[in-house]
């Protein structure tokens, strides 16, 4: 067993455990985007950051794919840490705005700001559907392809997959597009934030349970364009 | 050749080579590396080859093909050996002079390299203030050493220090002697050699380890790692025997980008007569220690020159880091021990060995020991690479070594370690070079790029083209490098566009620390650096873009107007190269540029004789 410290508490777990299934298994929540139970930690979100190590050779790590290491001192949600989470989410919500998950995210780190050029990308190249594939459906028909910003997903060479089996694995677990918002379609929403916008572009007698927070919905922003 | 059998063998030809050579006889030597060929290296071969043929000068003067000596400013360039004669910018005419010269034994006294400041010839390299001033440990073996005959390196004392390794018999003692030189990875980070090879030959030896030498040089503007690789492979080849002897690696791989073909060429051929002469492959001179090198080819990813995506990229998979620990020297190339070094490092190693590491370590600072070669750029008189002592003052090789700025533009700043590296100001020049009084400055080491800029070099400019480099060497796999490189760019090109506002520097400095903390690998980490150095140090010139709608240093495109002066001779030469037809004007007249049609690309500013052309 190994102890180590999160926010200050010690907390004993068995080696070879990740610093982020340590501070859930003592409660200590850590956002997550591309984690997922069951695939191999990744690391790519960038979200699940927390801060080890003293003074001047304190650093962030992702707490996905970083060991526990015996007497090591991690904290959660120092202001570092939440600097860094709060730009990552202005940054998704900057380029994906679609997505329910990463509303979701957005709205309970209060992020009431988004400073970048409006983009919507359909994906975040979480990596997610690539482990799913290849993990748990054995069958790695997709992968990246390219690097920076002309980094993608797809078959290869963009072709019909001959190892495919159309199992919908990929689109179960992808993060961007799983509960995506509806725009303004009332009967098939799901975030029911465009409510809160004034003069209210749908009735609001539509929608009784507010889920989303977003203010202005990005939804309705689109919808505008 | 016929493979040696032990050390004695290996001592009885070195004494051999060394007692048939003639120090007397008159040698030409040719730089020509990739930078000396491409500015006309070969043709100065060919010619000498043929003069010394038909003049009969074969048996009295040999010639010496060599890799780059450092100063491209005066490439293609000559030196003659013993008497050290160095002929600068020579051409085909001058080659049949120089040619004839040698053979009587003259010195051709208007072809001698003039120094600008006293503007008398100089005789001699040695005495050429770039030269001088510099401390040549490294690439002063360039210019001895023919990079594809083994026995010259052999004849050099090349091959010695392994020797000598070998001969200690105790592996422990050349990890000691390389943790009390002192030396720290030249690659950028500044590691302790010593310490990494400790680690490794501290783990359980299994299935075997790896040494590799990472020659994968991707900084726009650096290139002593191809240098080395061309002039001298063999000393990389014997600085990886000696740490696959000292740590007990079995696989050495060198990691070479392939927009190096000369450098792949001379490493096969130094790698093939290595192996033949014995010195790589089974039971090496008789001591029972075998090693084989390999050659990797990187396919043009700069973010393969990072450790991790270095290993994946060697396995044969996508070149992405990832999260250390576990370190290469715990799990490396296929979960196997492995220490990287830079091509630098290697080339210290056969030094250090050979010279004794007490010796070494008299060289630089107590904390930085040794010389660093770096690739002296950009807005300087003398480019080229210059081997400096550690912890010597940026203002020593700007303006001793490089000679200082060009004509009237004062240089503002200095640019080190490539893309993740920072800008240093005109101000902070008496800074000393060190891995850790850079890091305090906002740079980085890196791996010796030195990129100098003067009042013509926009800041803005500048960040803005690092950003643009690495959000398309970012590999893409972590979201915030990814997008954060992206979007700082994003930022400034809008600055540069004049759509900036004051709240961008804000938005730039907060994205950029975030990055730097938040990133996966160094790349990320060290991303931010020209975008946070240069709001550092030249916030006002940013300002200057956002409110006044201006580019001082006239480079912005949408933010300048180019305009013809009174000095316009009305040539015609402006309006004849227009390709946008703006300009109009009479025979000796002054011209005017149409606004409307102008596309700012500046050809009339760089073809106009008289400096009439000004932008505003």
């Amino acid at each position: 067993m190994i102890t180590l410290r999160i926010n200050g508490l010690p907390v004993s777990v068995e080696e070879g455990t990740t610093l982020l299934e340590a501070a859930q298994f003592i409660g200590f929540p850590i956002p997550t985007l591309c984690h997922m139970e069951g695939l191999t930690p990744y690391g790519a979100c960038r979200l699940c950051v927390v801060e080890i190590g003293e003074e001047a050779r304190a650093k962030l790590v992702s707490s996905c794919t970083y060991r526990v290491e015996e007497g090591l001192q991690v904290r959660t949600t120092s202001s570092r840490v939440l600097k860094a989470r709060k730009m990552i989410l202005e940054l998704l919500l900057a380029s994906c705005p679609q997505s329910k998950t990463i509303q979701d995210l957005a709205s309970a780190h209060v992020i009431n700001q988004q400073r970048f050029r409006q983009e919507y990308e359909d994906c975040i190249l979480c990596g997610r559907c690539v482990r799913m594939c290849e993990e748990q459906m054995a069958a790695k028909a997709i992968g990246f392809r390219g690097r920076g910003e002309k980094r993608s997903l797809g078959t290869p060479f963009d072709k019909n997959s001959e190892v495919c089996r159309q199992c919908g694995g990929c689109i179960y677990v992808c993060p961007a597009c799983e509960l995506r918002c509806t725009y303004t379609t009332p009967e098939q929403a799901i975030c029911g934030g465009c409510q809160n916008i004034s003069p209210p572009c749908i009735e609001k007698e539509m929608f009784h349970d507010t889920m989303c927070y977003m203010d202005p919905c990005v939804a309705c922003e689109i919808k505008k364009d | 050749m016929e493979k040696l059998q032990s050390i004695d063998e290996f001592q009885f030809l070195h004494d051999r080579l060394i007692a048939e050579r003639d120090p007397d006889s008159p040698t030409i030597i040719i730089p020509a590396g990739t930078c000396g060929q491409a500015s006309g290296a070969n043709d100065l071969i060919r010619i000498a080859k043929r003069e010394l043929l038909n003049k009969k000068y074969t048996d009295t003067i040999k010639i010496r093909i060599t890799g780059c000596h450092g100063f491209c400013e005066m490439e293609p360039s000559i030196l003659i050996e013993p008497s050290g004669i160095f002929y600068p910018k020579v051409d085909a005419k001058k080659m049949v002079h120089i040619v004839e010269a040698v053979a009587k034994g003259d010195v051709l006294k208007d072809l001698l390299f003039i120094d600008p400041k006293t503007e008398n010839p100089i005789e001699r390299q040695a005495d050429i203030p770039f030269f001088k001033k510099q401390v040549r440990t490294l690439l002063c073996r360039n210019e001895k050493i023919d990079p594809i005959r083994i026995f010259n390196y052999i004849e050099n004392d090349g091959y010695s220090a392994m020797a000598r390794a070998f001969s200690s018999g105790n592996p422990r003692w050349v990890i000691e002697e390389i943790k009390a030189s002192g030396l720290r990875g030249r690659g950028g980070a500044g590691f302790p050699t010593g310490l990494k090879w400790e680690r490794l030959a501290n783990q359980p030896n299994g299935n075997g380890k790896f040494i590799v030498c990472n020659a994968d040089e991707g900084d726009p503007g650096a290139y002593m790692d191809r240098s080395l690789l061309e002039g001298n492979p063999h000393s990389i080849i014997e600085g990886m025997l000696i740490g696959a002897y000292g740590t007990g690696a079995t696989q050495g791989i060198i990691y070479v980008r392939n927009e190096y073909p000369l450098a792949i060429k001379h490493l096969l051929i130094a790698l093939r007569q290595a192996n033949q002469l014995g010195l790589l492959g089974e039971h090496i001179l008789g001591t029972g220690f075998s090693f084989d090198i390999k050659i990797v080819r990187g396919a043009g990813a700069f973010v393969c020159g990072e450790e991790t995506a270095l290993i994946k990229s060697i396995e044969g998979k996508m070149g992405e880091p990832r999260q250390r620990p576990p370190f290469p020297v715990e799990q490396g190339i296929h979960g196997q021990p492995t220490s990287i070094n830079n091509v630098e490092t290697w080339a210290n190693i056969p030094i250090i060995i050979g010279l004794g590491a007490r010796e070494f370590a008299k060289v630089g600072t107590k904390e930085n020991t040794g010389t660093k070669i770096f690739s002296l750029v950009g807005k300087i008189k003398n480019t080229g690479l210059v081997e400096v002592p550690m912890g010597i003052t940026i203002d020593r090789i700007v303006n001793e070594i490089g000679d200082g700025q060009i004509g009237q533009r004062n240089i503002k700043a200095v640019q080190t370690g490539g893309p993740s590296g920072g800008c240093i100001p005109a101000g902070m020049f008496h800074l000393s070079i060190d891995y850790e009084s850079l890091a305090k400055a906002g740079s980085i080491m890196g791996s010796g790029g030195m990129i100098v800029m003067d009042e013509h070099t926009c800041m803005v400019d500048l960040a803005k083209y690092f950003m643009g480099f690495l959000k398309e060497e970012s590999c893409g796999k972590c979201f915030i490098c990814r997008k954060g490189t992206q979007r700082m760019y994003e930022i400034l090109d809008d600055i540069s566009a004049g759509r900036g506002t004051l709240e961008h520097l804000g938005l730039l400095e907060e994205l950029g620390s975030v990055v730097k903390d938040a990133s996966l690998c160094g790349l990320g980490q060290t991303s931010p650096n020209p975008v946070l150095s240069t709001l550092r140090y030249f916030r006002e010139e940013y300002i200057e873009h956002i409110q006044k709608k201006r580019c001082p240093a006239g480079v912005c495109k949408d933010l300048i107007t180019y305009v013809i002066t009174e000095n316009c001779t009305g040539c015609q030469l402006c309006l004849k190269s227009c390709p946008a037809a703006a300009i109009r004007g009479e025979k000796k007249e002054r011209h005017r540029i149409d606004l409307q049609k102008c596309n700012k690309c500046g050809v009339c500013k760089s073809v106009c004789k008289f400096d009439a052309v000004e932008t505003r």
